[in-house]
């Protein structure tokens, strides 16, 4: 393809008009950021980046709002994950004492933030809605060891996750509900 | 106030004699000079980097923090966020990198080539007058009658350096940079030579002092010759690889150019060498056309007599030095680069005819105003 070329005109070959041109875009420029701190620099330990709402950030594991322990051990996020990054150790058949309803908690959950690829795929795997990739996408430590996560640190960052189906507490009143005799008629 | 001569306070060392006077005087001025040129180096870098980064909306360097100065209120922040201390990291971090040496280049030349481009900006310094006089003593380095032929002498010799950096390293980035470092060399030398010639014509000797008295009372040359001053300014561009003449290195090209395999102190001494180039320019600029240490008010035009007065010359000098270094850095991010043909064009096809006719229209009113 030939592109055609405009002619430059004698004044334009001075070159004095790119000059100026020039000069008033660099002094724009200039003066914007130093006196009026216009910067467009984020200086990043003191100003953090506020992320977009759907962020894939680091996956925690959550509570409900009964304080028990969502992950019912189920094994599909270990499964499912590409790199390999989760490793969780299932109660056992004795259970996990303690936990409510929820006896099938894991007794270890772990997370290796070194290996997290951020996909997500463990949040869309859960049958329980127990683990979501939050917001933390900083995640520093000293040490290999320092950046595997453990299960009560993972349900510290994680926090409680307001569910609206509580489908664990429902379970129980239903269970509370078939011990009373007898039967209430059913509406 | 007028303190006695140096020479008087220096009375109770051994008789150096005459010989041994000057030697110890000169080698005091010596060391201030380096001194002060390479702390404006250092600090040059500073601007450049500030000055860019502002240019960019940036906020450019402010971490570095000295670990007591750094603790004072509201001063030490206050530096902090100038970076004043950057030059002190740099220089320390260019003596703590390993200096790697490829495989494949061609060790001497390689050594040789960081020395060959830093000595030249440095030796060129010496025939300025960076001051009228202090203490009775000229604040030149050598007041050298042939001052610039000395400079023009010295100057070619700094493009070697960048012409054996790209042949000894033996690679093709390298090589290139310098091709068009020599190819740029040819193509501006001969209109910034000729450029300059109707100034000494006007003076009527090389010598740079003189150059200077001839330009006391506000008689800038450049007022006189602003056409000789304006292809000296471009060909200045262009011998110190500042954009947009950076040819031999454009960094978007040729990854570096000539200082693609240099590390550490060596590419410190290239990098050192570009600055010492500006700021060496500069005060050739300042020296030729913009009336050196004079102003023309304030009674600034005549050598000092006093010490404070020999300080302000000095301090005129310096000024107007920075002001210049200010235009480069500033153009540096203003314009975009030229191609190395572009900048042929420029130099054999407009500046070398345009310097011409501007020698020989000078030389035209010089006879008609002698007669």
């Amino acid at each position: 393809m030939i592109v055609k070329r405009d002619k430059l005109t004698f004044w334009e070959r001075l070159y004095l008009p790119a000059l100026v041109g020039g000069f008033q875009v660099t002094w724009r420029h200039f003066s914007r950021t130093l006196f009026r701190g216009k910067a467009v620099t984020m200086e990043y330990p003191e100003q953090k980046w506020v992320v977009p709402p759907g962020y894939r950030g680091a996956p925690y594991l959550v509570k409900d709002q009964e304080d028990r322990t969502k992950c019912v051990s189920c094994q599909l996020c270990e499964f499912v994950c590409p790199p390999k990054a989760i490793r969780i150790t299932p109660p056992g058949p004795t259970g996990a004492p303690g936990s409510g309803n929820v006896e099938k908690g894991p007794k270890e959950f772990e997370i290796n933030m070194l290996r997290c690829i951020f996909c997500g795929f463990c949040q869309e795997v859960c049958p329980e809605e127990a683990i979501f990739l939050m917001k933390d996408y900083s995640l520093t430590g000293t040490n290999r060891q320092e950046m595997i996560y453990n299960k009560e640190k993972l349900l510290s960052l994680g926090g409680i996750h307001q569910d609206k189906i509580q489908k664990w507490k429902h379970k129980a009143d239903e269970a509370k509900a078939q011990d009373v005799f007898p039967v209430p008629p059913a509406k | 106030m007028h303190l006695p001569p140096l020479i008087s306070l220096a009375a109770w060392l051994p008789d150096l004699g005459h010989d041994g006077n000057f030697a110890l005087l000169s080698l005091i001025k010596i060391v201030g000079v380096v001194a002060v040129l390479l702390t404006m180096v250092a600090y040059a870098v500073l601007v450049e980097r500030k000055v860019s980064a502002f240019i960019q909306d940036r906020v450019g360097p402010n971490r570095v923090a000295l670990p007591l100065i750094g603790n004072i209120p509201v001063l030490g922040p206050f530096l902090t966020r100038l970076g004043i201390w950057q030059p002190i990291a740099d220089g320390v971090k260019s003596f703590l990198k390993e200096d790697f040496t490829p495989n494949h280049v061609r060790k001497i030349y390689f050594w040789l080539a960081p020395a060959v481009t830093m000595i030249p900006a440095f030796l060129t310094v010496a025939v300025i007058p960076f001051g009228s006089n202090l203490n009775g003593e000229k604040m030149v380095l050598a007041d050298l009658d042939v001052g610039i032929l000395y400079t023009f002498g010295i100057v070619s010799l700094g493009v070697y350096g960048i012409v054996l950096a790209g042949y000894a390293a033996n690679s093709k980035y390298p090589f290139l940079g310098g091709i068009r470092s020599s190819a740029q060399m040819i193509s501006y030398e001969i209109a910034m030579g000729l450029s300059v010639i109707p100034v000494f014509m006007l003076v009527g000797n090389l010598n740079l002092s003189s150059v200077i008295s001839y330009q006391a009372d506000g008689n800038w040359i450049v007022f006189r010759q602003p056409i000789a001053f304006l292809v000296f300014l471009v060909a200045a561009f262009a011998e110190t690889n500042r954009l947009p003449f950076d040819m031999p290195e454009s960094e978007t090209e040729l990854v570096g150019g000539y200082n693609t395999e240099y590390s550490s102190m060596k590419f410190a001494l290239f990098f050192m060498g570009e600055y010492a180039n500006m700021i060496t320019s500069s005060a050739m600029m300042v020296t030729l056309f913009w009336g050196g240490w004079t102003l023309p008010f304030g009674g600034f035009s005549e050598p000092a007599t006093t010490l404070a007065g020999g300080l302000a010359h000095i301090g005129i000098f310096l000024g107007k030095v920075i002001v210049f270094m200010v235009f480069f850095i500033w153009v540096r991010w203003m314009l975009p680069r030229f191609r190395y043909d572009q900048l042929m064009d420029l130099g054999w096809r407009r500046f070398l005819p345009l310097t011409l006719a501007n020698l020989f229209v000078t030389a035209v009113i010089m006879w008609l105003q002698a007669h």
